[in-house]
Parts: structure tokens; sequence; C-alpha cells
């Protein structure tokens, strides 16, 4: 009898243990997705403050390229205020297409591309390229992992019980597709 | 993945107990040839030990003082800061400590205990000869090192290797010299002590065979599965392929690169001996990494 009532105690404490393990667990990922999506605003922020100093520099040289200068400018602030992820998405494949055709300009133009400036923020935006790829890659694969935790046995029950939702991946469309790569 | 990590683990805390093991087995035999005593076997084997976790905590700057890298300075370098930042956020790696070697020969390698102790060294030569993409790949490379835990045994194993190698070198070495005042005294032993000394002269000189082996067992496969998962990082192979063509083609050799360090490098730093003999197929046997054609051929086929 006694030993029974323990072995009963002891049985339902490991349960809720396991549960309690398994509740923090799926909130950590949770937290996870939530932190890789903010790293993909936090690089697109670098991004964006990149852009006025690139602008600047090129117009010391070639100002008279105003209408690419502009469609930089414009792709960017149009970026910047973007309201929903679909918008701002759009809105960064048109700033990725006016930046190649400011970096295409820049052939014309040998004091520009020898100016050390221009050759840092180059690099700069380059990895800044890379960087937005990166992170949108890592939401996808953490939000991969989330899903998939979610709908498995046995956190399945839990992530019902807790309504966890499923996260819906970053999809890039068209030129986005896959990290730019901007060779020279 | 996960079992990667944790397989690495394991086979750190084995790696730990082997040397240990070694280490007294050979301060036995050094004890029993030159007739120390009892004192002697415990004094090696605090060593033992303490040389292994000292290794645990310390083993990333002899890796990287053995190769005399420099910290990379974040401006004049900044292509390196930002392709490691930017693959660190693919992979969502802490951002590990970046080294420079001054050398032509291109070359990198990854050291530390664990991704938040880790780092990253890479030689001038590699900056010099790859272009960006290439780069990437290799820095990818060298960051899944970090990622599965490999660091953590090669690191362990550049310090022990390199103790082992060191004390049977000595203990060789000071046989040569001693050797012969001590029979005078020993004479009155009987016939024990001559096998003991031939089980502990043996042990001497298996130990660094002993140690080249161990150093083997978690290297050689592990290349390939580094390129696999830098690869799934950078999601572009031809990155890797070429930036491996590339170091296929180069002939110059780290000058740093040592025996010790050999496995730690994304392509093996010692000269390899071209003739072909006899003792080519032996020689194999004791690379470290698998032939860079094997590991391009495995990456066209992704």
């Amino acid at each position: 009898m006694g030993i029974a009532l323990i072995i009963i105690v002891v049985l339902i404490v490991l349960l809720v243990v396991i549960l309690i393990a398994m509740y923090n667990g799926l909130v950590k990922l949770r937290n996870k997705v939530e932190n890789a999506w903010a790293q993909i605003d936090v690089q697109l922020k670098r991004r964006y403050d990149l852009i006025p100093n690139l602008v600047e520099t090129v117009k010391g040289y070639a100002a008279h390229e105003r209408e690419t200068l502009e469609a930089v400018i414009a792709a960017r602030n149009s970026a910047m205020t973007a309201g929903t992820p679909q918008e701002q998405a759009q809105a960064e494949n048109v700033l990725s297409g006016t930046l190649k055709s400011l970096f295409a300009l820049s052939e014309a133009y040998p004091d520009l591309k020898a100016n050390q400036n221009f050759l840092n923020l180059q690099e700069e935006l380059t990895s800044s390229e890379d960087r937005i790829a990166y992170a949108r890659q890592f939401y996808n694969d953490t939000v991969n992992r989330y899903n998939t935790k979610i709908q498995t046995f046995p956190s399945v029950v839990l992530a019902g019980a807790f309504n966890f939702k499923q996260r819906e991946y970053f999809e890039a469309e068209g030129e986005a597709t896959g990290p730019v790569h901007v060779q020279f | 993945m996960y079992d990667q990590v944790s397989q690495n683990k394991r086979r750190s805390i084995l790696l730990i107990a082997g040397f240990v093991v070694l280490v007294a087995a050979v301060a036995w035999a050094v004890t029993q040839l030159f007739a120390l005593g009892p004192a002697g076997l415990v004094i090696a084997l605090v060593i033992a030990t303490a040389t292994a976790f000292a290794s645990y905590w310390k083993s990333d700057s002899v890796a990287l003082a053995m190769s005399r890298a420099k910290p990379a300075d974040p401006t004049t370098y900044a292509r390196l800061h930002n392709l490691v930042e930017g693959l660190c956020i693919a992979s969502g790696l802490p951002k590990p400590r970046v080294y420079v070697i001054d050398d032509i020969a291109p070359n990198a390698f990854a050291t530390g205990r664990d991704p938040k102790h880790a780092a990253i060294a890479v030689t001038t030569g590699l900056l010099e000869k790859m272009n960006r993409v290439e780069l990437e790949g290799v820095v990818a490379h060298e960051l899944s090192h970090i990622k599965n835990y490999d660091i953590l045994v090669s690191t362990l194993a550049v310090t022990m290797v390199g103790i082992i190698a060191l004390v049977s070198d000595f203990a060789i070495r000071f046989m040569w010299w001693g050797g012969g005042r001590r029979n005078d005294n020993d004479r009155d032993g009987s016939g024990a002590g001559a096998i003991i000394a031939v089980v502990g002269f043996a042990l001497l000189i298996l130990s660094p065979l002993i140690a080249k082996i161990m150093q083997l067992a978690i290297s050689r496969r592990r290349e390939a599965l580094a390129d696999f998962s830098g690869v799934e990082m950078t999601r572009y192979p031809p990155g890797l392929i070429s930036a491996l063509e590339k170091l296929q083609a180069d002939q110059t050799v780290v000058h740093s690169g040592s025996k010790a360090t050999a496995h730690l490098w994304i392509e093996q730093p010692i000269a390899r001996n071209e003739e072909e003999g006899r003792m080519s197929r032996f020689n194999r046997l004791f690379d470290t990494h698998p032939p860079l054609e094997e590991r391009i051929a495995a990456l066209r086929e992704l």
C-alpha cells in the first residue's frame, strides 16, 4: 500500500517535471524564432544606414547621374516605410536592383572606382546583402525546427493545449532567393 | 548534426582519459627504466591530469601561438570580419575571435573548446588568393568545425600529442646518454627487471605512434563532414569547390604548420612526399586529411 502510493507520487512528479521541461523548450524555441525575425530587421536597418553615405560618395564623382541616385534613395525610403512584410520584400527587391545599377555605373568612373571610401562602402553593402540573406535563412531554419517540434509527438499535445501556432516561412521571390553575390 | 556534437563531446572525454592512461604508462616505463620508484609514478599521474585539464582551458591559445596567429584588425581585414559575421548570422553562432597568420601559403583553421570560446585563423595567403565567394566557403567550413564541436577534440589533441611527442623524445634521448650508468647499480636485479625495461622501451617507442593514431582517428572523416555542413551554411557549393581547387593547385606550404597542429587546418599543411613507391601507401595512412580530389568530387555530387 505505502510503496504503491510512493511509486504513484514519484511517477506524477516525474511527469510534471517532463511536462515543464517540454513547455520551457517550446517557449525557448518560439523566442528563438522571434529573435531570428528581429535579426532580419537589424540587418535591413544596417543597409538603410549605409545607403545615404554611398549616394553622397558617388555624387562627388558622378553628380550628373541623378536619375540612378534618386532611384536608390526613393527605393530605400519606400523600403523603410513599407507596411506589410510582403510590401517590404517587394521594396527590398527594388532596392537591390537600383543598387546593382549604381555599382554598374561606377564602372564608367575610374576615379570613383579607385576611391577608398567607395570601396569600403561597396564591401559593407555587399556583406549587408549577404547578412540579410543569411538572417532570412536562419529565420527559416529556426521556423523549420519550431514547426517540426509543435507538429510532432509528444510536444504536439502541449503545443495544442497552450496555443503554440505555426510560423510562416520567409519566401523570397525571383532574384532575391539566394544571397546576392556581387563579384568585382 | 546534434549526434555529431554529442559524439564529439564523448570523444573528448575518451581522449582525455586515454591521454592520462598513456602518459601514466609512459611515466611508469620511465620510472622502471630509471628506477625512480612509485613516487615518480604519482608525480607523473598528477602532471598528466593537470596538463589534460590545462589543455581543455588553454589549448586554443597554444594552437594559435604555435601557428603565430595574430588578432585580425577589423578595419584592415574588414572583408574577413564581415564574412565571419554574416555566416554566424546564418548558423546562429556567436562570432568567434578572428586571427590572421602572416604566411603566403593559403590555409585556415578553427580552434577553441566550445562555440563561445572559439577562434578562427586564416593565412594572409588565403586572403590574397581567394575571392569573396571562395573565402566564404572556407570560413563556413571552419565555422562548421566550431558548430560540430570538432574544435574541442582536435585542439585537445594538439596539446596532448605535443606533450606525448615531447616526453617520449626526451626519454629516448635521456636513455642514450644515461643508459650506461644505470646498468651498474641494476646488476643485482633479476630477469624481471630486464623484461620491464624492454616493455618500457617498447612503450616509449610506441607512444608517438599511438598519439598519431589518436590524432588520425578524430580528423579524416570530419573534414568531409565539415565541407558538407559548411555548404549547408552558404547554400553555395561552387564557392567551396573552387576554393579547394585553388588549394589543390597551390604548392606552397605553411611555415608554422607542425605535425602537432596538422589536423587542424583545412588542407594538410605539411609537404607530402610525391615519390611513388612501396612506402607511399603506408604514408597515406598517416595523412591527416582525405585527398582534396576526393573532397571536391564529393561536393560536386551535391
